[in-house]
This record gives C-alpha cells, sequence and structure tokens, in this order.
C-alpha cells in the first residue's frame, strides 16, 4: 500500500460520488472493499456451481429465442436430411433447428447441458466439503439448508430441461415421471392427470411441454437465482469460514483483500469455468437428440440413462424388490414408492437435520468459523462416507445394465449384489472411515509428542542407535493442535443423585449416550512440550496405554 | 518460485551435535523437516506479497500476461471473423456438416479467448499483485442483551399499539379471512386436467373390437407399429419373433392417437406352443402359439421391448423386469409386481385380430387400481 495515494481519476471519482451521494453507498465500499477472504482450494467449489449457473442463465435465454415450447405435432422437412418426412413435436423440430441451422445453436446446447452437469456436480462436491469440515456447524446452519433446497431445485430443473427436447430419451424420462406420480397413494392419478393435462403424453391440449418449459425457464431459475443471492448475502455477512492453520482463529480472519486480490480471481475463475465448459461443448458430444429420434411411446433405446443427478432415483427403481400391497380395493405400490422417496429422503432430510442434530448431541452451541478437519470428528466423518457410499451405490445401481455389459456379469446378479450391499456398505464405509480418523488422530498425538523423524541416527554412549525427531514446524504444528480434544461431560447423576441437566427422561438419556458415542475414542492431541529426543521407554508406555485402550 | 526462502527448513539449520557424524546417513530417508506433513493453509497468495517485486521478474510476467491478453482478443475476433465472415458461406449454416464445422470454430475461439483471459488474470494476481495478506475481526453476530431487550420491547409496544393483541375479535376475523384465500389459489388449479375416472381401465384395443364387433366381425385386426399394415397368421408364423402391433384404425379414428397408443401398444411373440403353460392353454387367447402381452411396463411404464428368445424371456431395458412370454407374462426377476396384461387373441380370414380389450389396466399400479 502506496503512503501518499494519488488522486482518484476522475471518471472513477465522479461515479462513485454520483452514487454516494444518492445511496451513501460509499460507506459500504470502503467497509467491505478490502474484505478478507481466506484461501483454500475446497472454497472454489461452490463458486463452481454459482458460474456454471451463471451460464446457464446466459446459454438458457439464448435458447429461448428459438426454443418452441409445443407439442404440435409436424412432419419435419429441415437439414438434419435423416429425419425428413418423419412425424415430430414442435418441441423437438426446434430443437433440431437450434442444433442445425442456427449458427453456434449446437454450442450453446451443448454449453447448456454441460453447464447443468457441472452445476449438480459442483453443488455436490461443495456440499461434501461443507458437511466433512463441519462449516454447516452454528451460525451457517440456515446457508446449509438453503444449499440442499438449492440441490433440490436442481435435479428438478435438470429433469424438466432435458424432458423439454421432446426426443425418445426425454420422453422415456415423462414415462417414469408419470409412472412414479401413478404410485402416489390417494392422489396419484389425479397428480398425474392435473400435470400432463390428461393422459400421457399430450393430454387434451398438449400442455406439458409448455408447462415444463415455464417451470423451467421461469418459476424454478427465479427461485434459484432469490436463494442463491440470499446464500451469498449471508456467507458475505458471516464471512467465509477458514481453514485451521496459524493464522487463523475463532477471532479473526486472516486473506486477502476483497478489492483488488479476491475480485480478480473469482472474475479468472468465472473465467474459467465458462472457458472449460465451452471446451467441453467443443470436444464433446452432449445428449445428441437427433440420434435418439422424436418421441414414440412405443419404442425405447437399450441403456437409457438419466443424467448423472438422477441416476441415485434410476439405481434405487432397478434395485427395489417387487413388493406391492392390494387391499379392500385398492393399491399400493410399494415397489415404486420406496425408491423414489426414502433413499432421497434419507439423504436430504438426514442433512437438513444433521446441524441441529450434532448440535443437541455435542451440546456445543458455540459459533464456529475456522472449520474442524474430518479427522477430528471421526463419526461426522463416518456417517459422511456412509452416506456418499449409500448415495454412490445407488448411483451405480443405476446403471447396472452397463456394468453387467462392460463387466461380462449376470444382469440379476449386479441387482443383488446392489441389494445386498445397500445396507452393508454404508456400514463398512462407516466402520473403516472412523477407524482411519483414529489411526491419523493417533499420528498427530504422536507428532506433536515425539517430532517427527529427522533421518539422523545418534549413537549413545552404550552403543545404543536411535533416531533424533525434531519437533514439528510450526504451521503444521498449528494445524494438528487446532484440534479440540473430547471433554468428558459432566456425570448423569452428581454426588447428590441430581441428573445433570440435560439427561433427565428418554430424551435426554439418548442425548447422553450419544454424546458419548460423539467422543468415545477421542485420541487427546496436545503439545506437553517435550519432543525431539526419542525416548524408548515412553514409546512404550505409551503403546501400553492405547492397547488398553483399544481392549476396552 | 522465490518462496522457499521463508519457510525455514528445520533440519538443515539445526546446530549439529558437537562432534557427531554428519547429519544424513546412507539410506536413510532425507530429512523430514523438510517434508510437509501438511498442505499450507495459504500459499495460493500472490506471490508478490508483501514483497517488493523483483523490477525484472515482474517485467517478465507482464510481458506474459499481456501476450495470454492479446492471444485472447485475437481469438474473440477470430470468433466474430468467423461468424461474419465464413459460417454463412453459402445460404447460411445447414445441417449435420456444416453444423460440426461451425461449432468446432466458435467453440474453439471461444475457449480460447476464455481460458487465454483466465489464465492471464491468474498470473497477474499470482506474479504482479502487491496486496497483502489482511486481518480482520469476525464480530460476533448477535445483537448484544441489551438490544435484544430493547427490541422485544418495541415490538410489544408495535404490537399493542396496533390493539392485536387487545381486540381478539379483529385477530379471529383476520385469520378467519385469511384462510380460504391461502386456498383460492389451489382451487384455481383445478382446470390442470380432467379427473382421472376410468381413463386407466381401459385402451383403445376395447373400442376397435367393440366398433368391429357391430360391423359383424369378430375382432379388430392388428396392425404393425409404424406401417400400420395388418399382419396375417401366416406372416408371423416362425417361432422366436417379436414385433410391436396396435389396433386397426388407432390414427385415423382416434382424438389423440399418440395418448391411445401410449396405452395400446402391444408386443406379439410368437412361443413355440409346446412351452406354453397349462395356465395359459386354458386360457386359449393365443393363435398357434402367437401370443400379444401390452408393451407398457407393469413398473412404471416403460415400453418393455427386449425379447430373449432361448429363455422366451420378456425384458424391460429401464429397469430390468422380467416376464416369462410362456407363462402369461409372470414376473421372473425385476421391481415389477405384476404381469403384462395378455390381449386375446383370434384369427379371421388369415389376419390376427384382437377379441377383446386387456383384461385389467395396463400399465404402472396405481391407488384406485385394485
Amino acid at each position: 500500500m502506496s503512503q501518499t495515494a494519488p488522486a482518484a481519476p476522475k471518471a472513477v471519482e465522479g461515479s462513485l460520488n454520483f452514487l454516494d451521494d444518492r445511496l451513501g453507498s460509499t460507506n459500504f465500499f470502503k467497509r467491505n472493499a478490502r474484505k478478507a477472504f481466506p484461501d483454500h482450494w475446497s472454497f472454489m467449489l461452490g463458486e463452481i456451481a454459482l458460474y456454471s449457473f451463471v451460464i446457464l442463465l446466459l446459454t438458457g435465454t439464448f435458447l429461448t429465442l428459438w426454443f418452441k415450447p409445443s407439442m404440435h405435432e409436424v412432419i419435419y422437412e429441415g437439414s438434419y436430411t435423416k429425419l425428413n418426412g418423419v412425424k415430430m413435436s414442435e418441441a423437438y423440430a426446434s430443437a433440431l433447428h437450434i442444433s442445425f441451422d442456427v449458427r453456434g445453436g449446437l454450442l450453446m446446447r451443448q454449453i447448456h447441458h454441460w453447464a447443468a452437469v457441472l452445476f449438480m456436480a459442483a453443488i455436490m462436491a461443495h456440499m461434501l466439503r461443507v458437511f466433512f469440515t463441519g462449516a454447516y456447524r452454528k451460525p451457517r446452519e440456515l446457508n446449509w439448508l438453503i444449499g440442499i433446497v438449492l440441490f433440490t431445485l436442481g435435479m428438478v430443473e435438470g429433469l424438466f430441461g432435458y424432458s423439454l427436447p421432446d426426443d425418445l430419451l426425454s420422453g422415456t424420462g415423462l414415462r417414469i415421471t408419470q409412472g412414479v406420480l401413478e404410485a402416489v397413494p390417494l392422489v396419484g392419478t389425479y397428480g398425474y392427470m392435473f400435470l400432463f393435462g390428461g393422459e400421457f403424453p399430450e393430454g387434451n391440449h398438449g400442455d406439458l411441454i409448455p408447462r415444463l418449459f415455464t417451470l423451467h425457464v421461469l418459476l424454478i431459475p427465479g427461485v434459484i437465482l432469490a436463494l442463491v443471492t440470499a446464500h451469498m448475502m449471508i456467507m458475505w455477512h458471516q464471512k467465509h469460514t477458514a481453514m485451521p492453520s496459524r493464522n487463523q482463529s475463532e477471532k479473526q480472519v486472516y486473506g486477502y483483500p476483497f478489492y483488488p486480490v479476491f475480485m480478480a480471481k473469482t472474475g479468472a475463475f468465472f473465467m474459467f469455468t465458462f472457458g472449460v465448459t465451452a471446451l467441453l461443448s467443443t470436444v464433446t458430444q452432449i445428449n445428441p437428440i437427433w440420434l435418439y429420434g422424436p418421441y414414440d411411446p412405443g419404442a425405447i433405446s437399450a441403456g437409457s440413462q438419466p443424467d448423472f443427478y438422477m441416476g441415485v432415483l434410476e439405481g434405487a427403481l432397478r434395485i427395489m424388490p417387487n413388493w406391492e400391497i392390494t387391499a379392500w380395493g385398492h393399491t399400493l405400490s410399494l415397489n415404486v414408492l420406496i425408491p423414489a422417496t426414502l433413499p432421497l429422503g434419507i439423504v436430504f432430510g438426514g442433512a437438513a437435520a444433521w446441524p441441529f442434530l450434532e448440535r443437541w448431541v455435542t451440546g456445543d452451541n458455540r459459533s464456529h468459523h475456522v472449520v474442524e478437519r474430518p479427522r477430528n470428528a471421526p463419526v461426522r466423518t463416518g456417517v459422511g462416507v456412509a452416506a456418499v457410499t449409500f448415495y454412490g451405490l445407488l448411483w451405480l445401481a443405476g446403471a447396472n445394465d452397463v456394468l453387467a455389459d462392460k463387466f461380462h456379469v449376470e444382469l440379476f446378479k449386479t441387482t443383488w449384489f446392489f441389494r445386498v450391499a445397500i445396507f452393508a456398505g454404508p456400514i463398512l464405509a462407516y466402520i473403516v472411515t472412523k477407524r482411519i480418523c483414529l489411526g491419523l488422530q493417533r499420528r498427530d498425538a504422536a507428532v506433536i509428542d515425539h517430532g517427527v523423524e529427522s533421518g539422523i541416527i545418534v549413537m549413545s554412549p552404550e552403543g545404543k542407535f536411535s533416531e533424533r525427531h525434531v519437533p514439528v514446524r510450526e504451521e503444521e504444528k498449528a494445524v494438528i493442535l487446532s484440534k479440540e480434544n473430547a471433554k468428558p461431560e459432566a456425570p448423569a447423576v452428581d454426588g447428590s443423585g441430581i441428573p445433570a441437566p440435560g439427561t433427565k427422561g428418554p430424551m435426554g438419556f439418548l442425548r447422553s449416550r450419544l454424546n458419548r458415542g460423539w467422543t468415545l475414542d477421542d485420541i487427546p492431541v496436545e503439545d506437553r512440550g517435550h519432543h525431539g529426543e526419542h525416548h524408548e521407554v515412553e514409546e512404550g508406555e505409551r503403546a501400553g496405554a492405547e492397547q488398553k485402550e483399544l481392549s476396552r | 518460485m522465490s518462496d522457499n526462502k521463508d519457510h525455514s527448513t528445520g533440519g538443515e539449520q539445526q546446530p549439529r551435535e558437537e562432534g557427531g557424524a554428519p547429519g544424513r546417513v546412507v539410506g536413510t530417508p532425507s530429512p523430514a523437516a523438510e517434508r510437509r506433513l501438511l498442505p499450507e493453509g495459504d500459499t495460493a497468495a500472490p506471490e508478490g506479497a508483501g514483497e517488493e517485486l523483483d523490477e525484472q521478474a515482474a517485467k517478465r510476467a507482464e510481458r506474459v500476461v499481456a501476450s495470454l491478453f492479446v492471444l485472447a482478443f485475437a481469438a474473440s475476433v477470430a470468433f466474430i471473423a468467423y461468424y461474419i465472415g465464413w459460417s454463412g458461406r453459402d445460404g447460411g449454416m445447414h445441417g449435420i456438416e456444416r453444423a460440426r464445422e461451425s461449432n468446432l470454430w466458435l467453440g474453439g475461439t471461444m475457449t480460447l479467448a476464455f481460458l487465454a483471459m483466465a489464465v492471464g488474470i491468474t498470473i497477474w494476481v499470482r506474479r504482479l499483485m502487491t496486496s497483502q495478506p489482511v486481518v480482520q475481526e469476525r464480530h460476533e453476530l448477535r445483537a448484544d442483551d441489551a438490544t435484544r431487550e430493547s427490541f422485544a420491547k418495541t415490538f410489544l409496544e408495535g404490537a399493542q399499539e396496533s390493539g392485536i393483541t387487545k381486540r381478539p375479535l379483529l385477530r379471529r376475523t383476520l385469520l378467519l379471512a385469511a384462510a380460504p384465500l391461502g386456498l383460492a389459489p389451489l382451487v384455481l388449479l383445478r382446470d390442470l386436467g380432467p379427473l382421472p375416472e376410468k381413463r386407466l381401465r381401459h385402451t383403445y384395443w376395447g373400442e376397435a373390437v367393440r366398433r368391429a364387433k357391430a360391423q359383424g366381425k369378430k375382432g379388430v385386426r392388428l396392425v404393425v407399429d409404424g406401417t400400420n399394415k395388418p399382419l396375417k397368421v401366416s406372416d408371423f408364423a416362425t417361432p422366436g419373433g417379436m414385433i410391436t402391433v396396435v389396433p386397426e384404425g388407432i390414427e385415423e379414428h382416434s382424438e389423440h392417437p399418440l395418448n391411445e397408443i401410449a396405452k395400446a401398444v402391444t408386443i406379439l411373440i410368437n412361443v413355440p406352443p409346446d412351452k406354453m403353460s397349462p395356465r395359459m392353454r386354458a386360457r386359449g387367447w393365443d393363435v398357434n402359439g402367437i401370443v400379444a402381452y401390452s408393451k407398457i411396463c407393469t413398473h412404471v411404464g416403460c415400453p418393455a421391448a427386449l425379447y430373449e428368445q432361448t429363455t422366451h424371456h420378456i425384458l424391460c431395458p429401464c429397469h430390468q423386469s422380467t416376464f416369462d412370454a410362456t407363462d402369461a407374462a409372470k414376473v421372473v426377476f425385476g421391481p415389477a409386481a405384476r404381469p403384462l396384461p395378455q390381449l386375446p387373441l383370434a384369427e379371421e380370414d388369415g389376419y390376427l385380430v384382437a377379441t377383446g380389450d386387456f383384461p385389467e389396466p395396463i400399465g404402472p399400479s396405481f391407488w384406485e387400481r385394485g
């Protein structure tokens, strides 16, 4: 920062003053221009989602200029000659027109689709970052909930989006949507009739595609835009979380100023995102609707797969056993109802409830701004990996026919594999993850206690060789010592027989049990101030202690 | 990269033990202090942060960044030039070849423009910006207790001034007024579609058979989906075949042909008569082993379009529900709970005809199905 600030150019000063006279905006700029933004690569995941959303808005607007959301039947005569003379809807014909007659149309269609895939993938990765580092903890629960809503809306928005061109694949997706709707008890058939305006696929007046179009280009993006704005404003107001390091604390944030550093970096990142989606759309083909042909209710292509973010529903539908209950003149299709609601209900509902559940169990009502390393919250990390495993297995099950084909396995065996794995996998993942976390905690404790191996062998006067350990570097030490060791809760009943607060009743009992589970095998990591020389005796003691702990 | 100098590398700088052997022994790992155990939190900082820039290095970086910006400029110009000057030749872009070409040129130049700019700015930030990291207080988000109390007072005062607490009649009638207003939009949605009624219980086969019978025929002819040619028994005599059929006249006589086809679409399979289960033989809905099932899967409605000759299994490619064609389409595997409904067939003047509608609703189960 220079000492003698040169006068700002007139154009800048003039417009700043213009705004300030009317809005008092300079106060805001003064306060925020140098806002500190902590750095970490994982903080860019959310930015990818944000920027792909901007790309979606831009390219989507372009597509609406030519797309005709109409189910009116036409006979195609156009520049994609292979489909000349074929009956199709106007929607499909206009999508062909965009691809083959509008210059840059195919590019924009492909960027739109790639950006949608990237949007969902980035949200997923961003949510995993937030979850595994505990960044959702107080005071950021609201932004976590907004994120879950955004992800759900993104799924619906994507489904409606790829249904619009009315090609064979999108029609198949709608057919499945219809089948799932019908399975809803009591009101299912009404929902079906009301969504389609009659029977699948055209209804009485070809209402479906115009309706999906309005939802896809107006209502849902509007809600997403509003929520993204709220998400960003809350983030700005609360200040970003920081990774544990020597420079960060709960009281202070350390980082580079928004203006000019973060501004320039995030601007560059927008261009990276746009550049990469443009590159993908230039060199790879996505959703080639002209190869699928127009929708025909009697036709289907093998290996029909939805976009990746719907794969989890597809997988759940595939591996569900064929349970159906018919009684008193009514049918309850558990074979559709359960896979359509339960898995995502568990994942999204669980994710939404988690911050509150964790706060209740740990009794930790403080605000957290420095995030936690995943290893230091083994239960959370374990549950997170279990959820990822659950989701991932369902997602893979959505491609079991492809797996069977590629790996030469019998199709039905893949189904049975997933039927078993969906229960065993998450449990196994939890156990393994928790053990890995604890192992890493032990290593951290050892590093703090003994330092790190120096590679220097020392011979003692008695002739014994030992390797000298040196203290770990300060910045690494700060990261390791960011761990908050478990403190034993007050005993459930104190000396005079009075139960501790929050342990009364069955809920209190449950809470204190869960609390114990949360911290049960925590390895204390603390700087006891002795390191350097390698002490055999101490090492032995420690190993013994650990053994005891394990056998407990 | 000159950032190593401020990371003290403990191992090398440790004073040696007096008279001790030199630090390293062959075959041991390199001094551990040089190894980073953890990635450092803030290495993505601008390179020049807090330092005087080396003017020569800065000049070099400046030149690199400027060339990248010029490249981005050139790419954007090429994008515009291609669009105006070349993409519209011979009457504009039409068809797959030209679409591919324009996708490559427009996408390629656009990619280059964005990426060159992005890389340029990144180098600028990392090599040329001299901003130093800043430390800022994280303020407690909550208001202090006094403010909270005072606002609670303000809130109650306002409520009292408005009289809403004092006058329960107003409060209750206001709620009364608001409740139906909230329901009104839901009522407005009623005309989104017709009520289900019995629509899902029958298909166009029923209507077509009725019309045929009114003309004194035995049933309605089966026509091949796509070509609309009526099918003779002799056309479909070889066992193992499968074909998709619809009732004759579905395109001409029905109000919404696509909707009707979506329900009436049927697969015709020729299974060896000796393989048929006694149950099916008792039904007698086949013509010399030619059987017809609804093509709409009873799971969620995909077309069950795959037929395996050797096992006589019908497979739905969406979720792999599998049905046995020789045993009234009984479910063999997968998530579907019900067999595919069978269409009663007969022979009339050498043609295959259907003599009735499917005996039960086709497609996915629904609440009122029973």
